[in-house]
């Protein structure tokens, strides 16, 4: 292997400004996306829970759509295909007046993706709710919002705080596919400074150990929460 | 045959086995009783090697178990063991269960091992239903093929762990036959049952356990006739009385 | 909507199946490595032995902290470094996703190997069989078929993921419909194309998970 170490290229004024930027936009697209996705997948989550059966059809239909198209694929389609379908002005604002269209369109793509995830943890976590406390409540004579709100809710989103946990950790790697409309995140500029420099290791090493101390912060954060809302001795939430 | 010398086996800090000391002559039935929680099960499972003890020494015709070196494989495949849940292998037919071990650790040809195999069946009184699945017979029926799966390897002792304790009672007596039949054919057997009948039928001596401790070790007669501890005679009033 | 052409898919019906087989034939390729390694994997992990585990355990959450697309650079810029000679672009995007998707696999048959219950290796100890024997005869059959539905779950987001060769350009079915998008100015219809036969692929294994599902738990 023939290859010119060179470390000190990451800290080139230039280059780590790149680094910053992209380490910023990564931490933006991924924590707007991450708080849309998580009121979305919240309430479609609950919808195919729910007695009525046009909601339930509603959310499933949303949840298969969006689970089943690659991100890449969704991401385009907002990005170049939504414009052309909308009535002449608002597609003529998105594509001239829009402010950083590359960063909405990224949010937006990838928040209602993340969404369609988080539903299908929020079903599952309802769903292990023993059917004995709805009867329960609903002997109480608690309505089923009432039910939703006091019973399957509190007791679901605690079971559920793991596996979002890696959802979480997901979308800040799925951010990633913003470079592919142009938005010059973390891994994008990564990707840029190995073509300015012809220093690949260094710059993807940059980037990994990044994206690694990301994971390493996330994952406390979400252990915290754990923590926090765990039930004592209630099945299913032990770490 | 086997031999258990001062053993004692601790989880974490939580002591299940102290200083039992037993043997186990050849061609002799023990059947080993006790409230559940006294280490009755963890004590046979030592006797192959599946549990390993901190202290004390076992050894089975001659080789010691617990050894640091001991060739446990070699050991186990002359030791038939039997236990409380069947572990039938789920995703073999009831002849892949019993040829599985033949051929891989005795080296036994296909048609060697299936001819071992039929014969173990039809003995249990299971063999027309070699070509089924465990998950399609009943509990008397998996615990049955199972000890046909111990016999198969040709053991020179087998060891039961409260064979019938997961099963409905109607289909205890169909297992317990089998095994009355063998420990009259005189294998060596180690059994750890609540089934006192079979006990007072079969068992040459019978073991008390209570709290990790061997509490009685005595001839069978003796043992049910008159208990030397309060701590048998409690469990035995309890298990008999109704 | 007015003046949208959709017999641009149809004259370019050819081009877009080059594609698509390229994309299916990569996905097969990379469930295939992903699983054998990452079954590797977890057994490494849950060896006890103390340097395997550790060693297999970072690299699989090294590899799970990381966007694929940073593992695709990565390999298209090591791998002919290391070689010392270009491989073409299909076979360093092969490794990539290999080495990255064994990860997940790994966490799945690590799952799957935990789900078989203790007794069944004391069974299969108290017979004598050795170690390996027990894994291979006993432990991972029953693995895989506990984990079938993940697995081919699995499978579907690997499919999806294939896309992302796109950042590379290697003509799989998104690169040759987005080739064809730019080079007949037909954006829309290219991308909804796309997404609608995307949509049947994966949504059709979702159904047989789905039925697998309910097939396992009968």
């Amino acid at each position: 292997m023939n290859y010119n170490w060179n470390w000190a290229v990451l800290f080139e004024e230039q280059y780590l400004s790149w680094l910053i930027s992209g380490f910023g936009w990564t931490v933006s697209v991924a924590l707007s996306a991450w708080c849309i996705a998580l009121v979305i997948g919240a309430l479609v989550g609950v919808g195919k829970t729910v007695p009525n059966r046009v909601i339930r059809a509603v959310s499933a239909t949303y949840v298969e759509i969006f689970r089943n198209v690659p991100l890449l694929v969704q991401m385009f389609i907002w990005y170049f295909a939504v414009p052309e379908l909308l009535p002449d002005d608002w597609g003529r604002w998105m594509k001239r007046d829009m402010p950083n269209p590359e960063f909405v369109t990224a949010v937006i793509a990838l928040a209602l993706y993340t969404a369609s995830r988080i539903a299908e943890q929020v079903r599952a976590g309802i769903e292990t709710v023993p059917p004995g406390l709805t009867s329960a409540a609903t002997a109480h004579g608690l309505s089923v919002s009432q039910t939703y709100r006091y019973v399957l809710l509190p007791i679901s989103f605690r079971m559920i705080v793991p596996p979002l946990t890696s959802e979480f950790l997901t979308v800040f790697k799925n951010s990633s596919l913003a470079l592919t409309i142009g938005l010059l995140e973390l891994t994008a500029q990564s990707q840029q400074i190995a073509e300015y420099t012809f220093q690949g290791f260094e710059a993807f090493t940059a980037a990994t150990v990044i994206y690694v101390c990301i994971a390493l912060v996330a994952t406390g954060l979400m252990q915290l929460l754990e923590k926090y809302t765990r039930i004592p001795g209630y099945v299913g939430t032990e770490g | 045959m086997i031999s258990i010398e001062n053993i004692s086996k601790w989880y974490g800090d939580f002591r299940v086995l102290s200083n039992c000391t037993t043997s186990v002559r050849k061609g002799e039935v023990v059947v080993v009783c006790g409230p559940s929680g006294s280490g009755k099960s963890t004590l046979i499972k030592c006797v192959n090697g599946l549990e390993p003890v901190q202290e004390g020494k076992i050894t089975v015709d001659g080789d010691e178990v617990t050894a640091k070196r001991a060739n446990l494989t070699a050991l186990r495949s002359r030791i038939g063991m039997v236990f409380q849940h069947f572990e039938l292998y789920p995703h073999m037919s009831v002849l892949e269960n019993l040829c599985l071990a033949q051929e891989k650790v005795l080296g036994r040809g296909r048609k060697e091992a299936v001819v071992r195999a039929e014969k173990l069946l039809t003995r249990v009184g299971m063999e027309d239903h070699a070509k089924k699945y465990p998950s399609q017979l009943s509990g008397g029926q998996q615990q049955r093929i199972a000890i046909a799966r111990s016999l198969a390897m040709d053991p020179i002792a087998m060891l039961f762990d409260e064979p019938t304790s997961a099963l409905d009672p109607e289909m205890i007596k169909e297992v317990l036959d089998v095994m009355i039949e063998l420990a009259q054919e005189g294998m060596t057997m180690m059994v750890v049952t609540h089934e006192m009948g079979f006990a007072r039928k079969v068992a040459d001596r019978v073991i008390f356990m209570d709290e990790g401790a061997i509490v009685e070790d005595r001839p069978t007669n003796d043992f049910f006739d008159n208990p030397e501890s309060e701590r048998a005679e409690d469990f035995l009033s309890k298990i008999l009385g109704h | 909507m007015a003046d949208f052409d959709f017999n641009v898919i149809w004259s370019s019906l050819p081009f877009l199946w080059q594609g698509l087989q390229l994309s299916l034939w990569l996905t097969f390729l990379s469930i295939i490595g992903g699983i054998v390694l990452g079954t590797l994997l977890a057994l490494a992990r849950l060896s006890g032995i103390l340097p395997l585990s550790l060693i297999a355990a970072t690299y699989v959450n090294l590899i799970r902290s990381v966007p694929l697309i940073l593992v695709i650079f990565w390999f298209y810029f090591l791998v002919p470094l290391v070689l010392g000679r270009p491989i073409g672009s299909f076979y360093s995007a092969l490794i990539a996703f290999v080495l990255f998707e064994a990860a997940y696999y790994s966490e799945i048959m690590r799952a799957g190997i935990q789900s078989v219950k203790r007794g069944q290796i004391h069974a299969g100890q108290s017979t004598g069989l050795n170690y390996w024997q027990i894994q291979r005869y006993v432990v991972l059959p029953q693995a895989f078929r506990n984990m079938i539905p993940i697995l081919v779950t699995q499978g579907i987001i690997l499919f999806q993921d294939t896309s992302l060769v796109f950042v590379v350009s290697l003509r799989d079915f998104m690169t040759a419909s987005s080739i064809v998008a730019r080079t007949e100015g037909r954006l829309v219809e290219m991308y909804l194309f796309a997404a609608v036969v995307y949509f049947v692929i994966c949504f059709s294994g979702s159904m047989l998970v789905r039925s697998l599902k309910s097939r396992m738990s009968t």
